[in-house]
């Protein structure tokens, strides 16, 4: 509780802040009251149509990720593990930039989202072919790295080929991840998804925390692994696929937000897993705002940001990571 | 009331049998010690009866589902990582299905005389200290069967015997415990039945005075010992190796 007032707040702050920041320069009450208002009107539209689902889905895609990314670091027993580990996210983008590149993201609004959430459906059928049903940690980890290894690669083929610049530019910029321009609609297609997925990672905090001593101990404590591990690759898959279908490729929330937050909840798996999601809530509704305010008129990319503030970030953590062990 | 039950129990790695072919039981009120050389079989043989192994003939406790074997029996592995620096209170606890009012957690601390430790991080601790909570841990899960893989390696001669006697206290309160110990001479001392692995063998199964015979002790370990009977019990040292 101690963790998790604070945070609720400051996400319901950024998801304030990210629902009155933008170009339209709409007065506070103005905006407010088109939120509930039904007719129409140009204040209503930018309202209704533009940034609630952008706050929405940043809030949605910012927990995923950091729900997600708790998670899978208490499943792994490893601070470095992220979501994209088991081959989830690359999976969803390969299907998304295929469906850049034949056309058929033109062809139809929901045609993108559907098919970077195909791609992560067939990671998910694939990691579990590769790591069995009864398989460890290890082999989850090397399954997704293969898959990983060869989406990167697949999408790189299909850059390579693209027939001119302009589509490998629109491949290129939608790798980059955004919540600019989305519509209730990605809001519709992409919420059960997400939501679903995060009700299960939820359910895992008993089996993460007997994991803390490992899968012998956690299996003697009454932890049923096989049923863990596929509620939480069917979780993420779920959750993140929804989450880089409606948003792109957005990194580093997955791995810094638990890492943060890790030593201000005792530790614990269990209780990091809320912490975590509304901790991603807030990194990426942050991020999402600040996308719009240092650069109003170049559409500053929302991945570039998180992997610019991330990397260093996480440097930072390594730096002191190795002063505790020295 | 039969607290594990182990018929024909075979585990292999490859095609090699590391545990060959095993029966006993364990009934309520004892304190097992599993004796035998690096590889006899001891962690394979914990880990089969447990169903964390795949294996041949049967268990009485890898039948079983998750929740009802962690209410059957408590396993405390050999290995002593913990992956996060959480606190001790919440380590012990972390086996505990019901234990509302954390009495469970509080005798097993007092129990392992760790009741100073409760808010310190468990990955702050010595080596020893560590083992301690792990034991506790498994203590706090409060089941009729204890299952512990070198639960006495690495603690220094305090713990060491405290710990024996912690476990024969369990003994004399209707629980049983079966650890694998390399100590014979703790084991000769503490425990109510050895039993002796050699190679995935069960070869000698009874009382201390009768599986530590020097013939066994030449044939499995390679080595002589001196035996005594002291006003304190039954002691036990290697004094060489005869290979």
């Amino acid at each position: 509780m101690r963790v998790l007032l604070p945070l609720t707040l400051l996400v319901a702050l950024l998801f304030a802040a990210s629902l009155l920041i933008g170009p339209a320069g709409l007065g506070l009450g103005e905006s407010l009251s088109a939120l509930f208002r039904g007719n129409g009107g140009p204040v209503v539209l930018v309202m209704q149509e533009i940034r609630l689902p952008r706050a929405i889905l940043g809030l949605l895609s910012g927990a995923v990720l950091g729900l997600s990314g708790a998670a899978m670091q208490g499943y792994l027993r490893n601070p470095l593990a992220e979501p994209g580990l088991i081959g989830v996210s690359s999976s969803a983008a390969l299907g998304a930039v295929l469906s850049l590149q034949t056309g058929l993201a033109a062809t139809f609004a929901l045609a993108l989202p559907l098919s970077a959430l195909a791609g992560a459906a067939v990671s998910v059928v694939l990691v579990l072919a590769m790591a069995g049903p009864r398989g460890g940690a290890l082999a989850l980890i090397l399954a997704g790295i293969a898959i990983s290894a060869l989406t990167a690669s697949l999408t790189s083929l299909v850059l390579n080929l693209s027939p001119n610049p302009f589509a490998a530019m629109e491949i290129v910029y939608w790798m980059m991840g955004s919540l600019a321009d989305r519509s209730m609609t990605h809001v519709w297609l992409a919420a059960p998804f997400m939501l679903a997925g995060m009700a299960a990672l939820m359910t895992l905090g008993r089996g993460l925390d007997a994991l803390t001593l490992g899968e012998d101990a956690a299996q003697t404590m009454g932890i049923n692994l096989s049923r863990l591990r596929l509620v939480l690759i069917a979780g993420t898959a779920a959750s993140v696929g929804a989450a880089v279908a409606v948003a792109g490729a957005v990194g580093f929330v997955g791995l810094v937000v638990p890492q943060i937050l890790r030593p201000l909840v005792g530790a614990r798996p269990s209780r990091l897993l809320p912490a975590s999601a509304l901790g991603g809530a807030a990194m990426l509704l942050a991020a999402d705002i600040a996308t719009r305010l240092i650069a109003p008129d170049q559409d500053l990319k929302l991945g570039v940001l998180t992997a610019i503030i991330g990397a260093p970030f996480f440097l930072h953590l390594i730096w002191r990571l190795r002063r505790v062990e020295a | 009331m039969t607290l594990l039950s182990l018929a024909n129990l075979t585990v292999r790695r490859g095609e090699c049998p590391v545990v060959d072919d095993v029966s006993f039981t364990v009934q309520p009120g004892e304190f097992i010690g599993l004796l035998g050389p690096n590889g006899a079989g001891k962690t394979s043989l914990l880990r089969g009866a447990l169903g964390l192994l795949p294996h041949r003939g049967t268990s009485s406790l890898s039948a079983m589902p998750p929740a009802a074997r962690a209410r059957a029996a408590a396993f405390l592995p050999q290995g002593r990582d913990i992956a996060w620096p959480v606190s001790v209170e919440v380590l012990v606890a972390l086996g505990c299905q019901s234990d509302p009012d954390g009495a469970a957690v509080s005798r097993a601390l007092a129990r392992m005389g760790l009741d100073a430790y409760r808010s310190r991080s468990a990955t702050a601790l010595s080596g020893g200290e560590q083992a301690r909570v792990l034991i506790a841990r498994a203590l706090a899960q409060d089941t009729p069967l204890l299952l512990a893989d070198e639960p006495v390696a690495g603690l220094d001669p305090e713990a060491q015997i405290r710990t024996m006697q912690v476990f024969a206290d369990l003994a004399a309160e209707g629980r049983s415990v079966v650890a694998s110990i390399h100590d014979l001479g703790l084991a000769a001392r503490h425990c109510s039945r050895l039993l002796l692995l050699h190679r995935g063998r069960l070869v000698a199964d009874g009382s201390p005075q009768d599986v530590l015979t020097d013939a066994r002790l030449a044939e499995v370990f390679g080595i002589k010992g001196f035996h005594t009977e002291t006003p304190d019990g039954p002691v036990f040292q290697p004094t060489g190796v005869v290979r």
